[in-house]
């Protein structure tokens, strides 16, 4: 049975350590000897190097090497030792493999020094020479060569839903419009790092900037080919990442690989801009045709992406299922194809897929509600999803229509004028916008393990992560609650390659998928606990089955009878045992396939526009979600809110603007690229909604990473457009979009 | 290979009180306060998050005041009293900032929140911030990717007002 209360609303337990400086994040170990590596990377977007000049740098005192495609050691030779858990088909790139340049800002050389300062002046002393090619980065002009993948590695398209053409033709009201997003880069306040502790015996200790240690390990094992036990990857504490820890990135690579070669302890850091020299989230090309009946039926829609990829991967996400997961249409055709340039492969950005695709579709939907002439949000609940059409399944628990009501009661939206332009403060219009918004809530497979000690104290453990969301905190209190234990009796250790097994830490499916083994492996060990009491004489709890008994207060006691009870540190003294121990392989129950499982949210917004200055502002904002069983309501609010001001940089700031001249992007640091500060965030409301779900997993719980994310940035633009009259298509809305729109 | 150009660089002597202990230090003129803190005398609760003052994670108090540590260097410093994260806490007591900063969940990941927390002291002792909108701009040099500027927001008011009484 699944737990149906909330959790409760408890501090991290990882707060002190990040409060005090002394959380140590990937480029923070010092073991001695230390080197530094400095990472050289290409001018020129396509083409090859001829020379690499190195003579300069390495005739300076305390210069150790300067590794390049020349002088590396022997590497794997097959794609497949290259290839990570999260990588799309196709050839994954090998920094230093050889002298090919497939991309702008691509690692073309390290150079290893005793210090920093040193390593970096050394860096400057090296030249390239070039052999240029013509590169292709214009994505709007290399629409034309749109190719469909061999493999999708996100959700293929799937045929069409009834006559989609027709029916848009013959319908009442029809909307066709184009919405496009540019390239976005994840920017974790800590940039990509790893420290290679290299041992006498040949073996190595990394610490790594990443979603997942094992993918690391797995990563190095299949390049260097090195066996599990010689290398261990270790990322206690990872600072941000929102997908850019999903792949290891190439920092990774070459402090190993001058590690080995050096016979040295090794640590590479990349720069601000060098956080633009990998994977970002896709520039998109939406083309939406919604079709409605004149009392507002949705009739037909029509959904064809084009997204961006590199030439050596095939890099595709889930943008195309939302319109049949959140509307119900009987007619519906849903397309995606990429469009190669000469860029690192696209990667993996907090709500991949569904932050693109949903900022359409929630757009579309509201321009057509104003056709039919409907309120937005009567609109959407006229067309509300009861099951999900996109895998004809129904949801596992939707209280979506619950997150309108409350989030519209919190917000005043009855008192919303429909008519745009009509609100006004001072010289400020006012709009009111809203979107809805879902994501999957799935569990996968995980293995934990937990420990109790005759002391009282419970140890458990699973190779996930910490990316800021949260896990060490939930993950306790989950062990707590199934132990009958005081959260201060827990220790949860994450982010080792040694520990029991667990899926990348991305998409949200943490909470799910670990906790649900955090929690058997716990009850696995009761069970235990309780085989162990019963071999004690005058047990209290002889011949008593495991389903009878429950832990709370520190012991295991009859259920129907409290006082029939042995302390669980009284059952380890007993039996002569220091600590107790069980592991668990936790599955997805086989009755998950038959639902589709979703979190949802609704997102209410309201914006004051400038129109003479061309300044938006975000001055309130209500995200309402049903996120299943919440674990923790204060990190859970911490996400959404993270979310939000995610919307706000996808709505109105942030941009990877492509110089396609040079095929680099241009605006690479903080100062050029710009995420939402302090200033641009006023009044944000997070409310979950009660929402019961036996079926997602054991702990009732689904993910929130993505899902206070997705509806936000169209919810922005909605209110725009009920602030102004006009609709902006193409995000973000900057200060120059609003002065030159005057189409009202 | 023989090397035959020495480090290209001097060294200076000086003295700082960092986190009321006095270090005499040779540092080389191009080592910047940041990477002094970090890399040499292992201070890594300072974090480097762009190297450009574009983002306020290395934010330390120098005399008192919040600068980028990023932005300057070592040597310009001699005789100067800097405060880092790892002095706020006092005979093993946070910051009542820190405290505040755990109470109200104002962080996610943690790495931005030692230059925010050095920067709210900073701004509590500027005495130039009082309004909610005061405190929002005036906090905007540091960069929270996670988010958590809502209850930044909050616990810089809260601890302004307690500033107050």
């Amino acid at each position: 049975m699944a737990a149906t209360k909330n959790g409760e609303a408890r501090n991290r337990v990882d707060g002190y350590q990040k409060v005090t400086g002394q959380a140590k994040y990937a480029g923070e170990w010092q073991p001695p000897g230390l080197l530094h590596g400095v990472v050289l990377n290409s001018t020129i977007a396509k083409g090859k190097i001829l020379h690499i000049e190195t003579e300069k740098a390495l005739q300076l005192d305390g210069v150790l090497q300067v590794f390049t495609h020349e002088n590396r050691p022997p590497l794997a030779h097959y794609d497949k030792s290259y290839q990570d858990l999260d990588a799309p088909p196709g050839t994954p790139f090998r920094p230093l493999f050889d002298n090919k340049i497939l991309f702008n800002m691509q690692p073309i050389a390290l150079v290893v020094a005793e210090s920093l300062e040193l390593a970096r002046y050394a860096a400057s002393l090296v030249t390239v020479n070039y052999e240029k090619k013509q590169h292709e980065v214009d994505f709007e002009k290399q629409l034309q060569h749109a190719f469909i993948p061999k493999d999708y590695k996100a959700v293929a398209p799937p045929e069409p839903w009834g006559s989609p053409a027709e029916a848009y033709h013959d319908a009442k009201h029809r909307l066709s419009a184009t919405y496009t997003h540019p390239s976005q880069h994840h920017h974790p306040m800590e940039p990509h790092a790893s420290t290679v502790l290299w041992e006498e015996n040949g073996r190595i200790t990394v610490y790594d900037k990443i979603q997942g240690a094992l993918n690391s390990q797995k990563y190095l094992m299949g390049v260097f080919g090195l066996a599990q036990e010689d290398v261990r990857v270790l990322s206690p504490f990872v600072g941000g990442a929102f997908g850019s820890g999903l792949r290891p990135q190439y920092q990774l690579f070459l402090a190993t690989m001058a590690a080995l070669e050096l016979r040295c302890s090794v640590r590479v850091v990349l720069s601000r801009p060098q956080m633009f020299s990998f994977g970002h989230r896709p520039k998109t090309h939406q083309r939406f045709s919604l079709a409605a009946s004149e009392d507002g039926q949705l009739q037909a829609m029509i959904q064809e992406v084009y997204g961006e990829t590199s030439r050596f991967e095939d890099y595709s996400e889930n943008v195309i299922s939302w319109p049949l997961v959140l509307y119900n249409c009987a007619n519906a055709s849903l397309s995606y194809k990429l469009v190669g340039l000469d860029v690192y492969t696209p990667l993996d950005m907090r709500a991949p897929g569904g932050a693109s695709g949903i900022f359409a579709l929630e757009c579309a939907m509201d321009e057509l509600a104003y056709q039919v002439g409907m309120n937005p949000l009567d609109f959407r609940l006229k067309n509300y999803a009861e099951k999900d059409q996109f895998e004809d399944k129904p949801f596992s628990s939707k209280e979506l229509r619950e997150c309108f009501r409350q989030g519209a009661e919190k917000f005043g939206w009855k008192n919303r004028p429909n008519q745009p332009r009509t609100m006004q403060e001072g010289h400020e219009l006012i709009g009111w916008g809203l979107a809805n918004g879902a994501w999957e809530a799935n569990q996968k497979p995980a293995h934990a393990k937990a420990v109790l000690a005759v002391d009282g104290k419970l140890t458990v453990s699973s190779a996930t992560a910490d990316i800021g969301t949260g896990t060490y905190t939930i993950m306790s209190q989950v062990a707590a609650e199934t132990m009958g234990l005081e959260l201060e009796q827990v220790t949860f250790k994450l982010g080792d390659s040694s520990l029991p097994k667990a899926p990348l830490e991305g998409g949200s499916a943490t909470a799910s998928s670990v906790g649900s083994a955090v929690r058997e492996a716990c009850r696995q060990l009761g069970k235990k606990l309780l085989e162990l009491a019963q071999e004690v004489d005058g047990s209290p709890l002889k011949d008593i089955p495991f389903w009878e008994v429950e832990m709370e207060a520190g012991q295991l006691r009859l259920k129907k009878d409290p006082t029939k009870a042995m302390a669980l540190t009284d059952i380890l003294h007993q039996n002569q045992k220091d600590s107790l121990a069980a592991t668990i392989d936790s599955q997805p129950s086989e009755e998950q396939d038959n639902y589709a499982i979703y979190s949802h949210s609704a997102v209410f917004v309201e914006v004051r526009v400038d129109e003479a200055l061309g300044t938006v502002r975000v001055s309130r904002m209500v995200n309402a979600i049903a996120g299943g069983r919440i674990l923790n309501p204060k990190t859970a609010k911490s996400q959404i809110l993270g979310g939000m001001v995610w919307g706000v940089g996808m709505a109105l700031e942030e941009e990877s603007v492509m110089d396609t001249h040079y095929g680099r992007f241009i605006n690479h640091d903080l100062a050029g690229y710009h995420i939402p500060v302090n200033a641009d965030l006023q009044e944000l409301d997070v409310i979950f909604v009660e929402e019961e779900d036996d079926i997602v997993n054991p702990i009732g719980a689904k993910g929130l990473g993505e899902v206070g994310n997705v509806a936000v940035a169209p919810a922005i633009v909605n209110a725009i457009f009920h602030a102004t009259g006009k609709r902006f298509r193409d995000l973000p809305v900057t200060v120059d979009k609003i002065l030159e729109n005057d189409e009202v | 290979m023989e090397k035959n150009t020495p480090s290209p660089i001097q060294k200076e002597s000086i003295m700082l009180t960092i986190n009321g202990t006095v270090h005499r230090l040779e540092v080389e003129v191009w080592t910047t306060l940041l990477d002094l803190l970090r890399e040499r005398l292992k201070l890594t609760g300072t974090k480097k998050g762009c190297d450009q003052g574009q983002c306020g994670a290395c934010t330390v108090l120098l005399d008192g005041q919040r600068i980028n540590s990023c932005l300057t260097l070592a040597v310009m410093h001699d005789g100067s009293e800097i405060t880092t994260i790892e002095g706020l806490a006092q005979n093993g007591k946070l910051n009542p900032v820190q405290q505040a900063f755990i109470d109200r969940d104002a962080f996610q990941c943690g790495y931005c929140t030692p230059g925010q927390i050095c920067s709210a002291i900073g701004l509590i002792q500027e005495g130039k911030a009082k309004t909610k909108a005061e405190v929002r701009e005036l906090m905007s040099g540091n960069l929270c990717r996670c988010g958590a500027y809502t209850h930044i927001t909050e616990v810089v008011l809260e601890a302004l007002e307690r500033s107050r009484t």
